[in-house]
């Protein structure tokens, strides 16, 4: 049924949101019941949990969000959560008037998306609908991710190829607008069934990424086609669409990685020009960012970047020779790995200032984390642009500290490694996709058309010191796994990490929550509007539920969810962490 | 009594209410609720609110003239009554709640019961004012003037 949620753009929302009232104290259904229809919502009270849960079973579409009390006689209010999320896949608000932070940690890990306190204010009935809101932004995502994806890869394989990426936000955003419309329209009718099937993702594990790369090298990168690769590849559950997907985006690591051979000197130029890339030109714009944003890398910028990485064409050219002394500073880890084939891992000035930049990331920076990350996400991109390598960035972080011994760089032939910077620029083009973000990344496109700016750097820095520092760990290593990647490709053996990444990412949802917001603000975008995060109140539903929810489309969400908040200085710490990969 | 005086007798009476702490902000959010659709909201609520604690209070008293009282039972419709007297910011009943649930921490019958005594009082107070409350509105209305919206100014 209509429920204006099916065009976020409808006028009337949140207006008509059907909501279900449990409680058992019959004082409050009534005021609750009426302070809800003074919002505009379609209010029905249940006395008993049991009522609730047949009401909800009967009419699986029948209700947008679900609000109850803790305390009732037939059933715990915490029970009626878990089976309201698992069996609708509702979004709860619980209700008490105790308010000890036991209990509404209880609630929260059981699931619930919020927390109110009774006495129960008109403000707080009002807002109500962002919860239901952003689940269906994830959900859309998600599916968008999974349904999109192999579309918009196959689509923009020629544009994507030609252009150095500074395009992709440009000529993207429309026809990535129009899709995601479409999208949403088709993806809203059929929230109910994707909420339950989410299709399987991908993951590029560092072994299945070399089978690939090896393939690839086998049968000769010009005459490679996803059809030749699967057989040679030989994973019986790999499906053609995976390998293509897949194919489009290390397709453009490479052309990212030619392209960009004069980055390597523009590494250097990461706060601390000394680094002896060769290029000092700075597109990288590690350079200067690594100073200045550091907040916003730390809120989950960093993560969004993260996943640009994957696009990025810079990486490459600086991993190869100069990182090696970067990464080896910071991370004992990477610089084995990355020096592999660099015999001085640890000298030069060059790596020093690098390494100081990184150094605040955190050692434990895996940069294979990072690498496998990158590429094992690659297939399920959701951005229908570019944005898939953030979701791979995403992992990336997670699965930092698995990798890092496992990769040795080979910086030399570190071709296969995406050019992190390069991928954040992308993202900030490709954001402009199917993510509501859209906005966000469309103006950073317009920024960054030149190149990484410089604040790149800066935001690099700046995760470090937030307990994103996770993410950034993860990038830095997704950065040194990048540069440590033999040519063959990404180590992608980061998928384990996930929970760990996971974990933080929650933890960082609050830090995030407001970049995100903020950078969507920044950037001005309506889609800001659209996107609900304008209460971007992750701290009262850090929504460890919704992050519970979905672990597979995790990074998924994340790199969706910065998108917007990207901005240049993301990129710039995005580039620097690939490097220090 | 005219019109205006009667409107002003309310006026300070409710007034009076708030600042004794027998009501709280939240009887003030039940009448900002209450509009055309729905003109006896306010009673319709309070009513329903006195049915419920009625009945608790019964059951309270009924739990702790056990000979094993039972404690978390006792606190279970405790917090129960606390909740309700919440929804109508009924205030010190709430606040008598509270000190009703420490009671019953302790385990303490003597206690609980002097507990329950004042929680009693507190509702039987809450209740007798309310009252006077909304006959004062009724003759307001009776006489063909409307019910001013109370304000919060404290």
């Amino acid at each position: 049924m209509e429920n204006g949620f099916s065009s976020p753009r409808n006028d009337s929302f949140p207006a008509g949101l059907r909501v279900l009232v449990v409680d058992d104290d019959p004082t409050w259904l009534k005021i609750l019941e009426k302070m809800l229809k003074k919002c505009s919502y379609e209010v029905t009270t249940c006395g008993l949990a049991r009522d609730a849960l047949n009401l909800l079973r009967e009419r699986k579409d029948g209700y947008d969000i679900v609000i109850s009390d803790v305390n009732m006689p037939d059933m715990d209010g915490f029970k009626l959560l878990e089976h309201v999320g698992l069996e609708m896949d509702l979004p709860v608000i619980m209700m008490s008037v105790d308010g000890e932070t036991g209990r509404v940690m209880k609630g929260v890990q059981h699931g619930a998306c919020d927390y109110l306190l009774k006495p129960i204010r008109m403000k707080e009935l009002r807002n109500i609908w962002q919860h239901v809101f952003r689940k269906k932004i994830l959900e859309i995502r998600d599916i968008e991710g999974h349904e999109s994806f192999e579309g918009i890869q196959i689509s923009r394989n020629g544009s994507d190829l030609s252009d150095d990426g500074h395009m992709f936000c440009g000529e993207d955003m429309t026809s990535v607008k129009k899709r995601k419309d479409f999208d949403n329209k088709h993806d809203e009718k059929d929230f109910g069934d994707h909420s339950s099937a989410k299709k399987h993702r991908v993951v590029w594990s560092v072994d299945l990424h070399q089978k690939f790369v090896k393939a690839v090298n086998q049968i000769g990168f010009d005459k490679v086609g996803p059809k030749k690769i699967l057989d040679l590849m030989n994973v019986p559950w790999l499906t053609r669409e995976n390998v293509a997907s897949h194919l489009q985006k290390y397709r453009l690591y490479l052309s990212r990685l030619q392209k960009e051979s004069d980055l390597k000197a523009s590494f250097g130029g990461i706060k601390h020009s000394d680094m002896h890339l060769k290029d000092p030109a700075g597109s990288f714009g590690l350079q200067s960012s690594i100073n200045t944003n550091q907040n916003d890398v730390a809120n989950g910028r960093y993560q969004f970047s993260a996943h640009k990485l994957f696009g990025q064409d810079v990486d490459v050219k600086i991993l190869e020779g100069d990182l090696k002394g970067i990464f080896s500073e910071h991370m004992p880890d990477t610089k084995k790995t990355l020096n592999a084939d660099n015999p001085d891992p640890q000298e030069t000035s060059s790596q020093m200032s690098f390494d100081h930049s990184f150094a605040s990331l955190g050692s434990e920076v895996n940069y294979e984390a990072f690498d496998c990350r990158i590429w094992s996400e690659a297939p399920k991109i959701e951005l229908k642009r570019e944005h898939k390598p953030l979701l791979q960035l995403e992992d990336g972080f997670s699965q930092l500290p698995p990798c890092a011994p496992e990769h040795h760089v080979k910086i030399d032939k570190l071709h296969p490694v995406p050019s992190v910077t390069s991928g954040l620029s992308l993202t900030a083009r490709d954001v402009s996709g199917p993510i509501k973000n859209e906005p966000l990344y469309a103006e950073y496109q317009s920024n960054r058309v030149s190149h990484v700016s410089p604040k790149k750097c800066e935001s690099f820095p700046v995760q470090s010191k937030s307990h994103m520092v996770v993410n950034h760990q993860s990038y830095e290593s997704v950065s040194t796994a990048i540069s440590s990647m033999k040519p063959q490709g990404f180590n992608l053996s980061c998928i384990t990490d996930f929970d760990y990444s996971q974990r933080n990412l929650k933890a960082s949802d609050s830090t995030l929550a407001p970049f995100n917001e903020t950078a969507c603000l920044l950037q001005g975008d309506f889609h800001n509007k659209y996107f609900g995060l304008p209460n971007i109140e992750f701290t009262g539903c850090n929504d460890p539920s919704f992050l519970a929810e979905i672990p597979v489309h995790w990074h998924d969400t994340l790199t969706s969810d910065y998108e917007c908040p990207l901005d240049p200085t993301e990129y710039s710490i995005f580039d620097q962490g690939l490097f220090i990969a | 009594m005219e019109l205006g005086q009667m409107q002003g007798r309310l006026a300070e009476y409710t007034r009076s209410l708030y600042m004794e702490g027998i009501l709280d902000a939240q009887f003030l959010q039940l009448q900002q609720l209450q509009d055309e659709s729905n003109p006896d909201f306010v009673v319709e609520v309070v009513s329903l609110f006195f049915e419920d604690s009625e009945k608790l209070l019964n059951d309270i008293a009924r739990a702790l003239d056990q000979q094993s009282v039972d404690f978390k039972r006792v606190d279970a419709h405790v917090h129960q009554l606390k909740g309700s007297s919440a929804s109508v910011g009924a205030q010190r009943v709430k606040d008598a709640c509270v000190a009703f649930r420490n009671c019953c921490e302790e385990q303490n019958v003597e206690g609980c019961l002097r507990c329950l005594q004042q929680v009693k009082q507190e509702h039987y107070l809450v209740k007798n004012k309310l009252e006077t409350l909304f006959r004062l509105e009724q003759q307001i209305v009776a006489a063909g003037g409307s019910v001013p919206m109370a304000e919060m100014t404290f």
